[in-house]
């Protein structure tokens, strides 16, 4: 195992994916983490004259209203990571646990369980988040990640269930049950260890998707009512014209932002899945 | 001469170095023989016998030649080998239930097969069924798609797609491990009735079961952690074996008719050496009971009398 | 010790579960204490779902089961707890049975947390060390090793010694050599018979006869769910009365005999028309329209053959 070990952080070490993947993920993590401490004023005040381009004083500019882009940008992508890690969580959580569940237990458990993914899988997610979004007047960024970590499991219940299915097949789940362990214990102790690394993958992609699915939502208006977002900048940057008065600056940072992020994300994804899958390694 | 194999050294490349799988190997096998290759799991016969047609990495090749009919064989060339293979050298794999693609009609996958190496199928048709006749197949089966066949009817249709072009060579690899005794044996009738019609010049039977190989093979070469330590034709191996370790060997083996309560067997105590780094001298010396200080040097393969050749220093010291 | 009376195994298949498929058909036999009984069979015999089911691993369609005079329906939870402090198994792939990404000696540690929690480590460690030592099996190089570290004849070693770490009276072996080399087997079988002297039941199932030879007292030949022929190993070996266990015999490859011929009938599709037939009635040789399924008649006391013409043939 030792080798093993230290075989998969050496292919980890040299997957060129993995590595770009990681480096830009943590760059947009450290400015979240500590962007606002440099942020020289509060994401809604009023810092200044409107129509600023980048300077000195104001990093990265100002908004038609005079709030800087750069505070703004910053406090954005902290409740981007916080969608993203909330949202992923849930969805990554709930997806496995109905995923071991179905394949553990099959017969009926599994019917109702997959009958029950199918069906949330099948409702428009979009049109349910505005539904919701619609009935409440007060939204947090918090809020909406539970609400995407609510509705983004289903592929990864199917996908869970379906190497449980081949896991149990394995001599060492019935060496198992003959050693009279309950079935809660056999999905923990055996079959979760097995499945380490594709969770691992399952939840950096979900991570990836629900801050994807949180910037659709902000731009389209059902974001948080309290709050800045990557996704309210671009929409207010939108709303205002701010291409069209040629203030790049306040449109294109939380573009790139995402657009890095989620990217870097499915690179990381990809890169993983060549350490842990021999078979796609390049030797 | 069919085959003539000389000092061949295929390594597996390893990230904790190189793993020494077959290690200089020399043997001959002549027009119409079926040889048996047989050891424990991890003695290089499979990838003996898959390096003379398939050699990609992790294999590597070291050193060594092989010549077939007299004419080399360049099987450290990915390129050059793809003319010979199929009609050179063909093999039946280890898993050959699952070789076929499960979609495609048998008709089409051969046709293509044929087509790949500059033949017709409709040219070759009559052949077709004829072969099929042979393995007890109906040629209507050419209709159907691989997943429409049970297991062994599609072990069957890959014995006739990989001898359709009469190779010189065909390796067998674990073909029968899978099956049930009833369908061992038809396996093994199928192997010797291509040989007996000259579909195929010689056989290469890769097996860990001994007893299968005295039903089928002319001559048997036992290997060991990549070296080869006995061959002789089939009626000496299994009734006078010279090397301890084919002694031990033959001597495990239950047969109906030894029972426990009466005659318990023993089987050979350890585990082969790890083959990244083998010790020096003879492999089996951990293991052997009459290893002795001149086991420290590696013994040579020495012809004992015509046919038959061992490598032990110790030969005839041990009688039973 | 443990009997199957009438034990009948149907799986559904295709959607819907239209599909039925009789996988174990009416079996029945006992197993006495310190007994090794052999069931033979080809693939798809049923030898190995009769052996998942005296484990309860998968449900009986039709039938009892009875441990010691109890059924084995009515072991649930805590109950069924203690029936595998009887009643263990060893199961064919000794890789598929450890989980490669623990250590190999995690299975007894189970065992432990399971059955014997109020034991201390020190305790335990002696338990273990006398079941390796029971098995031939050296602990240095068995503990704390990764299952790939080892080789298959010491893994399945060490699943015994888990089945010997419980009270075990009763040991379901699931073609448990067929995956190990020949140099290896044969100690694994040895260490089954020796076992067998301390009391030990054994079901050792396998399609290779010349190891139910060797190491059983009774044998049960199994095609296509149904018994063809049962009674005492020699009986049955030397004096075979159904043409299927004659096939068999012949077919086995053996190194003091060659086979005379390379024929053998082989398995047929099933069609309808063989409903209520003899089971053996597509591949039977002397078959004839009169063969229908038969159950199985007593020869002599320890020899039952079902083959109603196993006089005149």
């Amino acid at each position: 195992m030792k080798f093993r070990k230290s075989e998969i952080l050496f292919f980890a070490l040299r997957n060129t994916k993995l590595r770009i993947g990681v480096f830009i993920v943590a760059l947009f993590a450290f400015l979240a983490i500590f962007g606002p401490y440099f942020a020289k004023y509060e994401p809604q005040d009023f810092a200044g004259p409107g129509y600023n381009p980048p300077s000195g004083e104001y990093w990265l500019g100002t908004t038609t209203f005079g709030r800087d882009v750069f505070s703004q940008f910053v406090y954005g992508l902290r409740s981007t990571f916080l969608v993203g890690f909330v949202g992923g969580s849930i969805a990554t959580f709930i997806g496995l646990f109905v995923g071991f569940l179905s394949g553990y237990k099959g017969g009926l458990a599994d019917e109702l369980l997959m009958m029950f993914t199918n069906i949330v899988l099948v409702i428009p997610t979009m049109a349910l988040l505005i539904i919701l979004a619609a009935y409440l007047k007060y939204r947090g960024v918090f809020l909406e990640s539970v609400f995407i970590g609510f509705t983004a499991w289903p592929w990864t219940a199917r996908a869970v269930r379906s190497q449980t299915l081949s896991l149990k097949t394995r001599e060492f789940v019935n060496l198992a049950r003959i050693t009279g362990m309950k079935p809660l214990k056999i999905i923990v102790v055996e079959i979760l260890p097995n499945m380490l690394s594709y969770v691992f993958m399952v939840f950096i992609l979900q991570f990836g998707g629900a801050i994807l699915t949180a910037a659709t939502l902000d731009f389209i208006g059902l974001g948080p009512t309290q709050g800045i977002s990557l996704g309210l900048m671009m929409q207010q940057a939108v709303l205002w014209n701010a291409i069209q008065l040629g203030m790049w600056w306040w449109a294109v940072p939380p573009g790139i932002a995402i657009t890095a992020i989620v990217g870097a994300m499915y690179f990381m994804n990809t890169g993983l899945d060549e350490v842990f899958n021999p078979k796609l390694r390049e030797m | 001469m069919a085959l003539k194999i000389k000092d061949l050294r295929i390594y597996y490349q390893t990230l904790r170095g190189d793993v020494k799988a077959v290690d200089g190997i020399s043997f001959q096998v002549k027009d119409g023989e079926i040889m048996g290759l047989a050891g424990e799991s991890g003695c290089g016969k499979s990838t003996l016998s898959n390096a003379l047609i398939l050699l990609k990495p992790p294999m590597k090749y070291i050193s060594g030649e092989v010549f077939l009919n007299d004419k080399k064989l360049p099987i450290d060339n990915y390129e050059a080998m793809r003319a010979n293979r199929f009609r050179g050298v063909s093999i039946i794999p280890q898993y050959a239930m699952n070789a076929l693609n499960p979609i495609r009609k048998l008709k089409q996958i051969i046709s293509d097969l044929l087509e790949h190496h500059g033949e017709s199928f409709v040219k070759m048709r009559d052949m077709i069924e004829e072969r099929l006749k042979l393995v007890e197949l109906d040629e209507k089966v050419l209709d159907l798609y691989p997943i429409e066949l049970s297991g062994g009817m599609n072990q069957r249709m890959v014995m006739v797609i990989s001898t359709l072009l009469n190779p010189s060579l065909l390796l067998a690899d674990e073909i029968t491990s899978a099956l049930d005794v009833s369908s061992q044996k038809a396996v093994s009738k199928m192997i010797v009735e291509f040989r007996d019609r000259k579909i195929v010049r010689s056989v290469i039977f890769v097996t860990h079961d001994i007893s299968i190989l005295y039903q089928v093979a002319d001559s048997i070469m036992i290997m060991y952690t990549g070296k080869q330590v006995e061959r002789a034709p089939t009626e000496t191996i299994v009734k006078n074996p010279l090397h301890p370790y084919t002694k031990l060997l033959i001597s495990s083996l239950p047969e109906v008719g030894i029972k426990y309560s009466q005659a318990p067997l023993k089987g050979i105590p350890g585990r082969p050496p790890e083959l990244l780094n083998p010790p020096e001298g003879c492999r089996f010396k951990d293991r052997c009971p009459v290893a002795s200080e001149k086991c420290d040097e590696e013994p040579p393969l020495v012809e004992i009398e015509p046919g038959h050749q061992v490598a032990c220093w110790k030969v005839g010291a041990i009688d039973d | 010790m443990i009997e199957l009376k009438d034990i009948t195994k149907v799986y559904s298949l295709g959607a819907f579960g239209k599909r039925k498929l009789t996988a174990v058909d009416n079996v029945s036999f006992s197993i006495g204490e310190g007994k090794i009984i052999s069931l033979i069979g080809e693939s798809g015999s049923g030898k190995t779902t009769i052996g998942k089911m005296m484990l309860k691993l998968i449900p009986i369609t039709k039938g009892q089961i009875l441990f010691q005079g109890k059924d084995l329906s009515l072991f649930k939870g805590e109950k069924l707890k203690e029936y595998y402090r009887y009643v263990q198994g060893v199961f064919q792939d000794p890789f598929s049975s450890f989980n490669p990404i623990f250590k190999a000696d995690r299975i007894f540690e189970l065992v432990k947390s399971e059955f014997f929690p109020e034991l201390t480590g020190r305790e335990w460690q002696i338990h273990v060390l006398d079941a390796l030592e029971s098995v031939g099996l050296n602990p240095k190089t068995v503990l704390n090793k990764f299952p790939h570290q080892l080789s298959g004849g010491q893994l399945q070693r060490m699943l015994i010694a888990r089945a010997l770490l419980l009270d075990t009276k009763f040991l379901v072996a699931d073609e448990i050599i067929s995956m190990l080399d020949a140099s290896t087997r044969i100690d694994v079988l040895n260490i089954l018979a020796e076992l067998k002297k301390g009391g030990l039941s054994i079901l050792f199932i396998t399609h290779d006869l010349s190891l139910g030879y060797y190491i059983s007292d009774e044998s049960i030949i199994l095609y296509r769910g149904s018994v063809m022929e049962a009674g005492k190993t020699e009986k049955v070996f030397s004096t075979p009365l159904h043409p299927y266990t004659r096939m068999l015999l012949d077919a086995v490859p053996r190194i003091d005999r060659k086979w005379t011929t390379f024929e053998t009938p082989e398995r047929k599709a099933v069609g309808s028309d063989t409903i209520g037939m003899c089971k053996y009635y597509d591949r039977c040789p002397l078959a004839t329209k009169e063969c229908e399924a038969q159950g199985l008649i007593k020869v002599e006391e320890d020899h039952h053959v079902a083959c109603w013409r196993w006089n005149d043939v």
